[in-house]
Parts: C-alpha cells; sequence; structure tokens
C-alpha cells in the first residue's frame, strides 16, 4: 500500500459520490422541495414592495 | 422603540449598496472598455502610444483586464449577489455598514490599480498584478463581503438555500482562496514585492489561479447570476432544479484542475498538462448543463425574445458562453493548442467569453435592475436596448472572427518551414500578415464599446423624472 492506492481511491470515491449525488438529486421524494426552491425568485413581492414603499417615502 | 419593531416585524431590503454598485458597473464598463479599445487600436496603428511610458500597451493592457474584470464584472457581481442574496433568502443583508465598506473599500481598490499600473507598478503576474498594499486591501474587503453574503444566508427566511446562492457562495469562498495564496509574496518596498514561488511551480500556482479567476469569478459567479435573472425575466422557474444541482458540484469539482492547460509545452511535467487536458476536456460536460438549464428555461416560452431585448442579451450571452466553454475544452487539446498557444486565438476566445457571455448577462441583468432600484416601471428606452443588443452582439462577433482569422494565420505562418528546415516567415511578417484583422478587432471593439455609451444614457434617462414611478399598491398594514 502506497500513496499512489490512496490516489486510486480517491479517484473512486470522487466518482461514487457523483453518482451518489446524481441520484439523490433525481431521487423522486426530493422533487416537492426542489420544486420550492425552484419557486423562490418569485416567492417575495411583498418584501420588494415594501423596501420600494420605504425608499419612495424618504424620498 | 416602535420603529425598530416594525423593522424587525416588516424588514425591507437593502437596495442603495445594489444601486450604487450596479451604476458603478455601467461607468467601470465604460472606462475599462475604453482602455480597451485604445490598446486594439495601440496594436493596429502604434504610434498611439505618443511615446509616453503610461501609454504604453505593457501597462495599458493590465489596467484594460483589471478594469473590465474586477471593476466592472467585479460591480455587477457585487450588485447582482447582494440583490439576489437578498430576495431569494427574504432577509435584509447583514449589516448595511459593512456592505457600504465593501463599496467604497472595492472602489479604492480600483483606483488604486487605475493609479499604480500605468506607472509601471506590477508583479508580472497575469489577473494579479496589483502589488502587496492593494493585495491586503482586496483581502479585508473581500473578507467583509463574505462576511455581509453568508452572514445574510444565515439569517435566511427560508428553508432552502436557492441554486444562484450556491454558484455565488463558491465564487466568493474560491476567490478568497485563490488570491490569498497566489499573492503570497515578500515585500522589499511599498511598491515591489517578490512571489514567494519560483521557477515552474510559480507558473503553476499562478495558473492554477489565473484559470480558477476564470472559473469562479467569471464563469460561476455569473452563472449565480443566470440562475436568478433568467428566470426572473422569462416569468418561469430555472428548467430542471435538480439538474442545477449536478450542474453546480460538477463544475466547482472539476474547474480547479484545469489550469495546467496554460502551461502546455513548458518546463512544466507532462503529467500535470495531461492532466489540466483532460480536466478541461470532461469540463465541456458541466459546462453545458448549465447553458442547457438557462435555455430550456425559455421552452414554452420563446416567442418573449422576440419582444423583450433585455431576455435576448441574457439567452444569447448563453449561447456565447456554451460556444466558448466548447472552443475552450478544444483548445486545451495539446495538440491543437500546439497552433493556438501564444496567438491571437486565445485572445478571440477570452473576448467570447468576456464580451459575449460575462459582459451580455451583466449588462442584461443590470437593464433588469435599474428599473427596480430606481422605482421606475420600465428603462427609459426599450428601443435603446434593442440597439445596444445588436451593437453588442456585431461588436462581439467581429471581434471573435478577426482573431481567430489573425491566430490561425499566425499558428500556420510560424510553423511553415523550408525544405532545408529553416523557417519560413520571419516572426515581423506574421505581425503584418496580422493589420488586417486589428483593424477589424478595433472596429468590433468600439462597436462594443459605444454600446455601453447607449446603455449609460439609457440609465441615466431612467433614473430621472421623465419615466413613470413603479406604482406600489399601499398594504393594509402600511404605516
Amino acid at each position: 500500500m502506497d500513496i499512489n492506492d490512496l490516489r486510486g481511491l480517491s479517484t473512486a470515491f470522487l466518482m461514487f459520490a457523483f453518482i451518489g449525488l446524481c441520484f439523490w438529486a433525481y431521487s423522486k421524494n426530493r422533487k416537492k422541495s426542489f420544486d420550492d426552491a425552484a419557486n423562490l425568485p418569485f416567492a417575495d413581492e411583498e418584501l420588494n414592495q415594501r423596501t420600494l414603499r420605504e425608499e419612495q417615502k424618504n424620498d | 422603540m416602535s420603529e425598530l419593531n416594525t423593522a424587525l416585524e416588516h424588514p425591507t431590503y437593502n437596495y442603495k449598496v445594489v444601486r450604487q454598485f450596479a451604476v458603478m458597473t455601467v461607468v467601470w464598463g465604460i472606462v475599462g472598455m475604453l482602455v480597451g479599445v485604445l490598446i486594439a487600436a495601440q496594436l493596429a496603428w502604434p504610434a498611439l502610444n505618443f511615446d509616453l511610458p503610461w501609454l504604453h500597451f505593457g501597462r495599458l493592457r493590465p489596467l484594460h483586464t483589471n478594469a473590465v474584470i474586477f471593476a466592472f464584472g467585479g460591480s455587477a457581481l457585487f450588485a447582482t449577489s447582494y440583490y439576489i442574496v437578498q430576495r431569494t433568502c427574504q432577509a435584509r443583508l447583514l449589516s448595511d455598514k459593512l456592505a457600504a465598506f465593501t463599496f467604497w473599500g472595492w472602489q479604492l481598490v480600483i483606483v488604486s490599480a487605475a493609479i499604480t499600473l500605468p506607472l509601471g507598478i506590477t508583479t508580472s503576474k497575469e489577473y494579479a498584478e496589483l502589488e502587496w498594499p492593494i493585495d491586503i486591501l482586496i483581502t479585508v474587503v473581500w473578507v467583509a463581503y463574505a462576511v455581509v453574503f453568508f452572514g445574510t444566508i444565515v439569517k435566511r427566511k427560508t428553508p432552502h438555500i436557492y441554486v444562484a446562492n450556491w454558484f455565488l457562495g463558491a465564487y466568493i469562498l474560491a476567490v478568497a482562496v485563490l488570491h490569498i495564496i497566489n499573492s503570497m509574496e515578500i515585500p522589499v518596498a511599498m511598491t515591489k514585492s517578490y512571489s514567494v514561488y519560483a521557477g515552474t511551480v510559480d507558473a503553476m500556482v499562478q495558473w492554477w489561479y489565473g484559470h480558477n479567476a476564470v472559473g469562479f469569478f467569471l464563469t460561476a459567479g455569473f452563472l449565480g447570476m443566470m440562475y436568478y435573472f433568467v428566470p426572473k425575466q422569462a416569468d418561469r422557474p430555472v428548467y430542471s432544479y435538480r439538474l442545477s444541482i449536478v450542474h453546480f458540484w460538477a463544475l466547482v469539482a472539476v474547474y480547479i484542475w484545469a489550469g495546467p492547460h496554460h502551461l502546455h509545452y513548458t518546463a512544466l511535467p507532462n503529467w500535470a498538462q495531461s492532466l489540466g487536458m483532460v480536466m478541461s476536456i470532461i469540463l465541456l460536460a458541466p459546462s453545458w448543463g448549465g447553458m442547457i438549464n438557462g435555455m430550456m428555461t425559455l421552452s414554452g416560452a420563446w416567442d418573449k425574445l422576440r419582444s423583450d431585448p433585455i431576455l435576448r442579451f441574457l439567452v444569447v450571452s448563453l449561447s456565447f458562453y456554451g460556444m466558448s466553454t466548447f472552443e475552450g475544452p478544444m483548445m486545451s487539446i495539446r495538440t491543437v493548442n500546439a497552433l493556438s498557444h501564444y496567438t491571437d486565438w486565445t485572445i478571440g476566445h477570452v473576448h467570447s467569453g468576456a464580451l459575449g457571455w460575462v459582459a451580455m448577462i451583466s449588462i442584461g441583468a443590470i437593464y433588469h435592475l435599474i428599473p427596480i432600484l430606481f422605482a421606475k416601471q420600465r428603462m427609459y428606452s426599450i428601443g435603446l436596448i434593442n440597439t445596444h443588443f445588436w451593437m453588442a452582439t456585431i461588436g462581439t462577433v467581429l471581434y471573435i472572427v478577426s482573431m481567430w482569422v489573425n491566430g490561425i494565420l499566425q499558428g500556420l505562418m510560424w510553423r511553415a518551414y523550408n525544405q532545408d528546415g529553416t523557417l519560413t516567415y520571419s516572426f515581423v511578417e506574421s505581425v503584418a500578415a496580422s493589420y488586417p484583422g486589428y483593424v477589424v478587432r478595433f472596429l468590433g471593439g468600439a462597436i462594443f464599446f459605444s454600446g455601453m455609451l447607449v446603455m449609460a444614457y439609457n440609465v441615466y434617462m431612467t433614473s430621472r423624472r421623465g419615466v413613470e414611478p413603479l406604482a406600489v399598491p399601499a398594504t393594509a398594514n402600511a404605516a
């Protein structure tokens, strides 16, 4: 066992980590939470409006 | 006390610092691109350095790169990251004072660069030319930036950290590591330092830094911008959130290895060159994953491209991104690199990314932001955005094509041999043959630069009274 075994193992580890990540990202029970996350850019209009209102008041 | 309670129960966003950075994006874009146009003209007409040392190409070129990357691109990244992190975390920035410090600190860095580089004060490390006192200032500002950004994520009101913030966070973290490690230097005077690295190690650290400045500053950061502004402008969520997660981890894991392709056929060990080449080719996959994810966000809404020039900026920037991230891996193949290295092809490749991708997505994002930040219904003139779009596209295409032609011409001339083994062409013959390409490149750059002036006018007019203010509906709890 020398340093090159470690290098080989780290490559294998990264490959399995990547495959695992793909399975995790595409698993069925993550779908709902990812759909919610994807809609975050559209979920804060109220805060934006309040900010603009405050800024107009201070003008 | 009641005011404090109101602020806690009904938080608002800090748009001031976003507005400051957004306006400075336009200002520094004009300055940086003007210097670019000047040095492009100098290559065609060398007399334009007026025999003044501080107008010499060798001093102005780093000024151009620093100004467009760190002043223009940097301001765009600060503006959009502060905006995105607030809006997707539904929380105000961690600290208004610290955010203001990053604004003024970053402007001070830019002004220091604009003074020292023409004076010839430089470390001579590409994209890291600034001398050690400025390096320290950059570090301080950057740490403050990280505290504001990640602090805002910590106090978020949403359960999830939106994908744009992952890219922006990776960019902030990686740039901190890259800057600190590559700028390790021993000061010998206020304006002079020597790198702690020497020889080939110095070259490898430099290009590990250099290529990841591309990968994290100019790619991950702007992908963060893409993941917010493309869905927002198209008014539909990103095509695949799952792909965005795979895209993120694949991109950050692979980019960090690609640096050695800048050192093909040098003293760098062959195995390191091969590693850099293989990793650069693999990089095509995550790059295109991101491009496809951005483009496909428009699926079912392609008609919006016809009427919305802002969306056109964003989507065309993605096509240039796809093009340059195909070209890059191809050029990193050692045998292709044997032709392209040290020629104008490299400069063309950089600008297909810099003008086509980085600048155009920033311009699109700024056009999206300016009306919001000035509480206006829209930009002063949509027609002028469209004009700007065509100027930017035509300018970029002229620039890239002329540099392709020049690069292949130079590469072929330099490697041409006579039967007796002598070189067919002297170097200066390849310079003379490049003249038409330099003129076309100057024209393309000048058109792109003029587009920025159109933008500045449009932004200025939007900030004035001419455009109807945004009607903000008052709510029941409004004081």
